[in-house]
């Protein structure tokens, strides 16, 4: 029988591709390969650390899979007995819980109020205020067209949140709850002892830019658990290469968008949710600039912007951060923007694919993925959040009844409890009503629009069938001189990359080898296209070589781990520990 | 308002630092500014400190005191505040002063306000004015009671002789608590032969990206030595493996405030601001004039370092008479 | 020998002063500050050259100024002592240095250390006032330390070069930022933290009143707050006159 969701295997790169014309930045892979962060463990078994569950990342998702244990573990004390001093451990990369985390975000309370039951008021929820008020605008360079809220995004009954602020809040309560939260701890690999998963070994510290050890190395080591959890969020390291090695690719490959948001005091209170659409992205179906901007009230005198785009775009010359800083110009922005001043910067990948390109299975033996490394979110609606926190709340319950005594979680099916309970949940129906929304747009707003138009009207039920989407990296990259209308930096309204990634709180440690894996020497509208990318001005173009190549300057320490290089032909690996953002209201 | 300076020695000769707060004193009006000298040979260091406005200068002059250590000073001085009635008490930053200062707040059980760049007389009151938060915000601050001590950042004032007369030189000493004479100068330090150190220069030569190549740094190195001061380096350079990282300047480098801070080939992020913005002066060099440095230097340099820092340096050795 | 090490929690990401109270705002997340980790690794690696020994560190603050103590443990430092009182906010230099020593003094350590500097008040002053209020010799700027029997003996940095001084035990010393790396907590330290003793002290414990600490102990008071003063004009200069224009300039402002 045809087995349905193979993982579509990537289209061949040419043997030696050619530098001059087209240009795909799948043509020119990373020096990277997923088998080198899936390896057995290596450590003497009297050095390996062992824990009940692995949780990688504290993120909504990995912390609600810690809280939701510890509640489960709490009632039950003998699968507590079998889970050691460490029965459920968090290991997060950043400096702390929090720092790594960026979204706008209006979240739909649903997720807290499933995963505390009712044992906390709305008011002790960490959100900052009610939806009350929404608009969706049209933008042209001079205009502001109000346009009525598409359906999928309404957001009445949400609220304004930090998601930074959400994930210490979160931490608090898991840590409460007996979880052991490990900051600065990257997950370098996942362990493996034939085809089960038995843990992750974390990253080294202490090296030196050349790789040697420095006066206080510390190795990583292998954390040994009876259940790994992958909550690492957009692009996850591990999470990319289990989906990789366990064959549990979707019907559509993933696709991402990368968002830039900062935070802003204002001087006059924001009293509603804004959404934007058109500039200024540019609508021509050649181009595929999917996207638009979100403006939300984080507060009496606090304004959480940002623009998202997807990363299927084709310009070489397309700069997310420089389009955010364009935007703020336009009169309804700037308006809004009026008299503040900018705080916090930063930026992050989402998943775009939806329900198409989930996995066709996201647990294996002693695995389970969940939240935005599995791609659980809902791009209409702009949300993720609540379902990654339900997704870690179910994972939680089915590696618990997996832990019940007689029982155990390296079997193949022991955790498809976890697969079934999510198809059952609001997350499955939810991403499924609006499955082919983004691909729509894949052939132009306006194309798009009529499409989402018809399929919100229809409740999913048109256009019948399944749209397919392309990698990202697979996009032939085409050129406009569109570069040249970004605005130049004033350092009060708009800004340049370098003061943005000091604004995001970024002090990464600059003797350390580099976590960034590219090809040196590409085309020059490839490197083009990676230097306009990134937002924290990783990549330079260096020298060119005469033959339509150029070098490929990066640095690392600059960089906030968005994930966008992993879309468009690079590979981020992970940093030591603590390396990247300190974001703390984004 | 009676006033206090503490005043330092090295190598025969009156620190600058200390002179350059007594200048500041002096332009706050009161007659009664005196100076205290303590240490080994120091006596007929005393009349020099006239100049600069200490109408009388108390000097305890022993053997015993000559290593430059920080709790004997603070009997002297607390010794002096109790006969005298001291109001205000300043000192100028240095390694030494900064002990002594906290000391003996900690002895007058009186209140110390430090780094302060300038002391203003404002309605009735002393008020200091300090930098805060890598200099990114002012702060005046006071005092609730008396005396007052307060510990200006080094280089803060410059020494003007103001052609004052001979001080009033007064001999005093004090007795030593035990626990204040318990530590022992084992060795005292002696220059650098290979110049000062970056964190405490008074000047620091830097170079960056636009030096274009490695070798080029000896144009750093020689305009360095010309000057007298030591050599800087930014995150690219080293990260490029130009200069190590002991000479880093900047967020995840060191920060520096040197009085003089030369910039070749910088071209001024953040992320390098933040380590020498509290400079006193800035100088940059730099072929790009939308160099972001330019908005925060003193003299914007615009031209070709490779021509402008050779003849610099051989400039700066003919008027320095090397 | 029981060590002791004086850390202290520092705000998080961007530090902001509270225009209300003018004073840092560490109502957000908080860390150890990164030059007591020096001070932190000196402890340990001096208990560990002596065989035996307490690594005990000393933190004041809002009862949320756990963070610093937590990193510190998972250094390796046996336990904590943490002086949480709403009424010490506030404190100045007086106030600060009265409570600490007034802790230090319960424990009796053989040795204290301490960091260069706060990352958020740039002070280097706390050492000699607590050194002074404990009657102890202190050496500060230590940039290498050997601890001997009953002697410390620390080369510091000063303007003209390194000293070497010497002190008998007991002793204040603080430390500066080129003595040693800081250690990265283990995996096993980081688990470990939590277990370690941790006491909670009031001003109460340590036999002070509240007129004791925070402003109302305090001698100094931040009166207002501002925008720093621009730098001045800024001269431009080009073309062939530059270097002796320069020179020039550096002539005027004494720097030559």
């Amino acid at each position: 029988m045809a087995r349905r969701g193979l993982v579509r295997p990537p289209t061949p790169a040419p043997e030696r591709p050619r530098a001059r014309g087209p240009v795909r930045p799948s043509d020119w892979p990373p020096p990277f390969s997923p088998d080198e962060v899936i390896a057995p463990p290596t450590d003497p078994p009297e050095e390996r650390i062992d824990v009940g569950v692995a949780i990688v990342g504290a993120g909504p998702a990995g912390l609600a899979c810690a809280i939701r244990l510890g509640q489960l573990l709490e009632e039950h004390p003998a699968v507590a007995e079998r889970l050691g001093e460490v029965p459920v451990a968090v290991l997060e990369k950043g400096k702390q819980p929090g720092s790594h985390l960026l979204s706008g975000a209006v979240v739909n309370p649903r997720a807290f109020q499933r995963l505390f039951r009712g044992r906390k008021r709305t008011d002790e929820l960490p959100f900052s205020r009610r939806v009350d008020h929404e608009s969706v605008y049209f933008l042209t360079r001079s205009r502001a067209l109000r346009i009525p809220t598409p359906p999928t995004m309404k957001n009445h009954g949400n609220y304004v949140a930090s998601l930074s602020e959400l994930g210490r809040w979160l931490a608090e309560e898991a840590e409460a709850a007996g979880t052991t939260i490990l900051p600065e701890t990257a997950a370098h690999r996942l362990l493996v002892d034939g085809a089960r998963v038995v843990g992750v070994r974390t990253g080294d510290r202490g090296r030196g830019r050349d790789g040697s050890p420095l006066a206080n190395f510390e190795p990583g080591s292998d954390i040994l658990a009876r259940a790994t959890v992958l909550a690492e969020g957009t692009l996850g390291h591990l999470s990319g290469a289990a989906l990789h090695r366990f064959g549990l690719g979707g019907e559509n490959p993933q696709v991402w968008a990368l968002g830039v948001k900062e935070v802003w005091r204002v001087a006059k209170p924001l009293d509603r949710v804004i959404h934007t659409m058109g500039w200024p992205l540019r609508s021509s179906a050649q181009l595929r600039e999917f996207g638009g901007s979100f403006v939300y009230p984080l507060g009496d005198d606090l304004v959480s912007l940002g623009l998202v785009v997807g990363l299927d775009y084709r310009d070489s010359a397309l700069s997310v951060h420089d389009l955010l800083q364009e935007l703020k110009t336009h009169h309804l922005i700037r308006g809004i923007l009026r008299g503040g001043e900018r705080l916090e910067w930063g930026a992050k990948t989402i998943p775009e694919g939806g329900f198409l390109s989930l996995p066709r299975r996201l647990h294996a033996p002693g695995l389970l993925i969940t939240g935005d490394a599995a791609g659980l979110v809902n791009v209409p609606a702009l949300k993720g959040i609540h379902y990654a926190m339900e997704s870690g709340r179910l994972a939680a319950e089915a590696v618990f009844e997996a832990l019940r005594p007689g029982r155990t979680t390296w079997t193949p099916g022991a955790l498809a409890g976890y697969d079934r309970a999510l198809q059952d949940s609001f997350v499955w129906s939810d991403l499924q009503r609006v499955r082919n929304m983004r691909q729509a747009f894949g052939r132009g707003f306006w194309m798009g629009g009529a499409l989402a138009g018809m399929m919100t009207a229809s409740r999913g039920m048109l256009p019948p069938g399944n749209a397919r989407t392309e990698p990202d990296a697979e996009q032939r990259l085409i050129r406009t001189d569109r570069a040249r209308r970004y605005p130049r930096p004033d350092g009060k309204l708009t800004f340049d990359k370098l003061s943005s990634v000091f604004s995001s709180g970024n002090k990464t440690r600059d003797d350390q080898p580099s976590h960034i894996r590219v090809r040196r020497r590409v085309p020059i509208r490839l490197a083009e296209m990676w230097v306009r990318m990134c937002p924290a001005q990783v990549y330079e173009l260096g020298e060119g070589h005469g033959d339509g190549t150029v070098d490929v300057q990066v640095t690392p320490s600059n960089c906030v781990q968005c994930g966008a290089i992993t879309a468009k032909g690079g590979r981020l690996t992970m940093p030591e520990g603590g390396s990247g953002p300190e974001y703390t209201r984004t | 308002m009676s006033v206090l300076v503490f005043l330092e020695h090295h190598g025969g000769q009156l620190e600058k630092g200390p002179l350059g707060v007594l200048t500041k004193a002096a332009t706050l009006g009161d007659a009664d500014l005196a100076g205290v000298l303590v240490g080994a040979g120091v006596r007929e260091l005393a009349s020099e400190a006239g100049k600069f406005g200490a109408a009388k200068v108390f000097v305890w002059d022993d053997q015993s005191l000559e290593a430059p250590l920080p709790q004997p000073r603070v009997d002297a001085l607390a010794a002096l505040v109790e006969q005298h009635s001291f109001q205000t008490i300043l000192f100028a930053g240095s390694v030494l002063a900064t002990d002594v200062a906290a000391g003996l707040a900690a002895r007058l059980e009186a209140g110390l306000n430090w780094d302060l760049v300038d002391l203003v007389a404002q309605d009735g009151e002393l008020v200091g004015k300090r930098p805060a938060l890598q200099d990114t915000v002012y702060a005046d601050v006071g005092w609730t009671s008396t005396p007052r001590l307060a510990l200006f950042r080094s280089g803060a004032f410059d020494a003007a002789a103001s052609g004052g007369g001979e001080p009033e030189v007064e001999e005093f000493s004090a007795e030593p608590r035990t626990f204040s004479t318990a530590a022992t100068m084992v060795e005292q330090a002696h220059e650098e032969s290979s110049g000062p150190a970056l964190d405490e220069a008074d000047v620091i030569v830097a170079g960056g990206r636009g030096l274009g190549a490695p070798e080029k740094f000896t144009l750093v190195e020689e305009l360095a030595k010309a000057l007298g001061g030591a050599v800087g380096a930014t995150r690219a350079v080293v990260d490029a493996g130009w200069y190590p990282y002991a000479h880093q300047i900047g967020q995840t480098g060191k920060t520096v405030s040197p009085k003089l801070y030369v910039a070749v080939g910088i071209s001024g992020a953040i992320q390098h601001k933040v380590g020498m913005q509290g400079s006193n002066v800035i100088v940059s060099i730099n072929k790009d004039s939308n160099a972001p440095i330019f908005e925060y230097s003193d003299l914007a340099v615009v031209g070709d370092l490779h021509e402008i820092v050779p003849k610099l340096t051989e400039l700066v050795r003919q008027k320095k008479g090397n | 020998m029981k060590i002791a090490v004086c850390v202290k929690q520092v705000p998080e990401g961007t530090k902001r002063l509270d225009p209300a109270t003018k004073r840092l705002d560490r109502s957000g997340e908080g860390a150890l500050n990164p030059f007591d980790a020096n001070a932190v690794e000196e402890g340990l690696r001096v208990k560990e050259r002596s065989g035996d020994g307490e690594v005990v560190v000393l933190t004041m603050g809002p009862p949320a100024a756990a963070d610093a103590i937590r990193k510190a443990l998972a250094m390796g430092a046996d336990r904590a002592v943490h002086v949480a009182d709403d009424n010490i906010a506030g404190s100045d230099l007086l106030a600060t240095s009265r409570v600490l020593a007034a802790a230090l003094a319960r424990e009796e350590p053989e040795l204290v250390l301490f960091g260069q500097q706060s990352s958020d008040s740039d002070g280097a002053v706390l050492w000699a006032a607590v050194a002074e209020r404990l009657e102890r010799p202190v050496i500060s700027q230590v940039a290498e330390l050997t601890v001997d029997g009953r002697k410390v003996r620390g080369k510091r940095q000063t303007e003209y070069g390194y000293d070497v001084i010497e002190a008998p035990l007991p002793a204040v010393i603080a430390v500066s930022d080129a003595v040693n790396e800081p250690r990265y907590p283990s995996l096993k330290g980081i688990m470990g933290a939590k277990k370690k003793p941790q006491e909670h002290l009031s001003l109460g414990d340590l036999g002070l009143d509240a007129a004791q600490a925070g402003e109302g102990g305090s001698a100094t008071t931040v009166l207002a707050l501002s925008e720093p003063p621009p730098r001045g004009e800024s001269r431009r200069i080009e073309g062939d006159g530059a270097v002796a224009e320069i020179v020039a300039f550096l002539e005027e402002k004494r720097l030559v």
